[in-house]
């Protein structure tokens, strides 16, 4: 039978299938985190059972770190408490830790890509919606809850149905100031984000192939937000030289070994999709989001849908916009560049692109914060920090930050933030904080004139 | 877990549709490092003002209803993985979530903690809501075992879907990590093989 590539890497994990059940399915690499891991280890402290393979784990701090003065005590109380808990849960398990202050520190979808620990062709799961983002390397990678991370440290493995599949062409060229953000923003905007509920996408087609692991990564990020629980691209000589040399991937011949079954992980020619969808690539320009779900999407220079009933009153109330408005020339004091989403080179590289040789407005606040350490070093390296600080803005220390607001990085109430983040949920930012999600360009561009502007007219 | 059988009790209607996790418990109170006392903050930010006053104009709050029946509007549970929003709930004193569609994760963190999703009809539930607008203390039966809702009043019911094994473990208070334990020889083997590839 013609199998997809979902199907390869998902039947060469099922260690057993339920009849009438779900499948048994084994995990290469589990990902965790301070915020959904502390009560996983009670459980299994409850019940007195260890963990089975620590060696196939890797821990990172993220969510609840502090953007400034990293290496000073948390002064949050709560959060230091959750942070030790973590460094002492991964001591008394064995598990390799890179704790807040380690070179390989960051957020978690942006640090295991760098290291190599995400390769081709495994299974991955976090405590996490946005695991999904590890899909780049062509994996089946997806968030579960607390009882599921319990039950990977349990067995390695995880009770699961076989989703079903879809797969998202976007073919042609995409336009001048069209990024990877705007891409998976127009599609969430078309589709809708309860479309992939119950579905593994697949995102084919020459925009995809043509995009960088970073750009891949930001994709197959934001998948979660229409539902499915995870996206994939298969893996190209792009994914293959991206993970050659880094520190965990496989060196040698092991590597080539490796490289040879890599390629074998693509879809077959008349493999079947439950569901399949195509955009052409001309048709998208840049995004930004008006309401408080992530499909709430409209072109920057659009303007706001009108008669979609109750629950979008609600979101535009909460927003301070109406129906058949434009965003254009409206007045942001906030933008925030990070998040697993938008936190890797390539987005600061863009953003500092735009602003060298500018100044921000005076009425805006910027958080510019990188995914990880290495993330941070290379902003300095490139000389991206100079032209950062030449044009008004700091840099901050890594982590999650603004997109959850779970440390002291809040946007404050009634205030818009311009943000690269991957959701737009009323008080995600900060308690009445209103998020208009976009690219990197347009929250640099934003952050430069102080409101929304079509920036695609100046872009060389 | 706690077992989960037959219910027939009153209901609490909530009608936003796309309701996320981050507003079912918002991300500032995941700080706790156990399960305990998620539940006072359960829609926090809907359930109190800005004042830290109670919101009167929000379900929960309105003394008409009461209940361990949540209905809510269509994609219940979106966003973040969180199963604090689980946690939340089931504090808070629900035994059944019923909508029209359900986020991924969220129902298998529902089904793990003992908390039914139950997935009916865009028809169903707006009958549901009409019903609960006119009459807030009518009652509803969620039976499990015959996969069945039903409006007490009228009679009016509706089946429901759920898989074969979680509804044994629902049934049971059973929890896959029992059931992974005891596979523990299997996926040695899987190893194994897989070592020698």
């Amino acid at each position: 039978m013609k199998k997809t590539l979902f199907d390869k890497i998902w039947d060469s994990h099922v260690v057993e299938s339920i009849p009438n059940g779900p499948d048994v399915l084994y995990i290469d690499k589990h990902l965790i985190h301070e915020v959904t891991s502390p009560q996983a280890f009670n459980d299994l402290k409850e019940r007195n059972i260890t963990v089975y393979r620590p060696d196939k784990i890797v821990a990172t701090a993220d969510h609840n770190t502090p953007t400034l003065n990293q290496h000073l005590p948390i002064k949050d109380l709560l959060s230091r408490k959750q942070l030790s808990e973590l460094t002492q849960n991964c001591e008394e398990n064995n598990i390799q830790l890179y704790g807040l202050g380690h070179p390989y520190n960051g957020i978690v979808h942006v640090m295991a890509p760098e290291l190599g620990i995400t390769q081709p062709g495994m299974t991955i799961v976090c405590g996490d919606s946005h695991t999904s983002t590890h899909g780049a390397f062509g994996t089946i990678a997806f968030g579960i809850g607390t009882s599921q991370v319990a039950q990977v440290f349990a067995s390695q493995c995880l009770l699961v149905e076989k989703p079903k599949k879809m797969r998202v062409n976007v073919n042609g060229k995409l336009k001048k100031g069209v990024l990877p953000k705007d891409v998976i923003l127009y599609i969430i905007s078309k589709l809708g984000t309860n479309s992939g509920t119950g579905y593994f996408c697949e995102y084919a087609g020459d925009v995809f192939e043509n995009m960088s692991m970073e750009g891949r990564m930001t994709v197959c990020n934001m998948s979660i937000e229409m539902g499915a629980r995870g996206g994939l691209i298969a893996p190209d000589d792009t994914t293959f030289n991206y993970v050659e040399g880094k520190e965990f991937a496989p060196k040698g011949g092991e590597f080539e070994k490796r490289k040879a079954y890599w390629k074998t992980l693509k879809t077959d020619d008349d493999a079947v999709f439950d569901k399949e969808v195509s955009f052409e690539a001309e048709d998208i320009e840049p995004m930004v989001t008006y309401g408080t779900n992530p499909g709430m999407g409209i072109k920057l220079t659009g303007s706001i849908p009108t008669g979609a009933g109750k629950s979008a009153d609600k979101a535009l109330e909460y927003m301070g916009f109406v129906q058949g408005e434009s965003l254009l020339d409206k007045p942001v004091n906030w933008i925030f560049i990070g998040s697993c989403t938008n936190s890797r080179i390539e987005d600061f590289r863009v953003a500092a692109s735009y602003i060298k040789g500018k100044q921000k407005a005076a009425n805006v606040n910027a958080l510019i914060v990188p995914g990880s350490r290495q993330v941070a070093n290379q902003i300095k390296a490139e000389g991206l920090q100079e032209i950062f600080e030449n044009a008004g803005f700091t840099l901050r220390q890594p982590g999650c930050s603004a997109c959850l607001a779970m440390n002291d990085d809040k946007i404050p109430a009634g205030e818009y933030c311009v943000s690269t983040s991957n959701r737009n949920f009323e008080g995600r930012q900060g308690q009445g904080a209103r998020t208009i999600l976009a690219s990197p360009l347009t929250a640099a561009a934003t952050a430069i004139a102080g409101k929304l502007v079509d920036f695609t007219k100046s872009l060389n | 877990m706690e077992k989960f059988i037959k219910l027939t009790a009153t209901a609490v209607p909530l009608e936003t549709e796309n309701i996320d996790t981050d507003q079912i418990i918002p991300a500032r109170f995941l700080k706790a490092t156990d399960k305990a006392g998620f539940g006072e903050n359960l829609f926090r930010d809907w359930r109190f003002t800005k004042d830290e006053n109670l919101n009167l104009d929000f379900s929960l709050n309105n003394p008409s209803y009461s209940g361990p029946i949540l209905v809510a509007g269509d994609n219940f549970g979106c966003g973040s993985s969180r199963e604090h929003a689980a946690w939340a709930l089931k504090a808070y004193g629900f035994k059944v979530v019923v909508s029209s569609y359900f986020a991924d994760i969220f129902k298998g963190n529902a089904l793990n903690n003992g908390l039914l999703p139950v997935q009916v009809s865009p028809k169903f539930l707006e009958m549901l809501f009409d019903y609960l607008n006119s009459q807030p203390s009518g009652e509803i039966t969620v039976d499990l075992e015959n996969q069945q809702i039903s409006i007490k009043d009228s009679g009016e019911a509706e089946n429901f879907e759920i898989d074969p094994y979680k509804k044994t473990c629902m049934l049971n208070g059973y929890d896959d990590i029992d059931f992974l334990l005891s596979r523990r020889d299997t996926i040695k083997k899987y190893e194994d093989k897989q070592l020698q590839i």
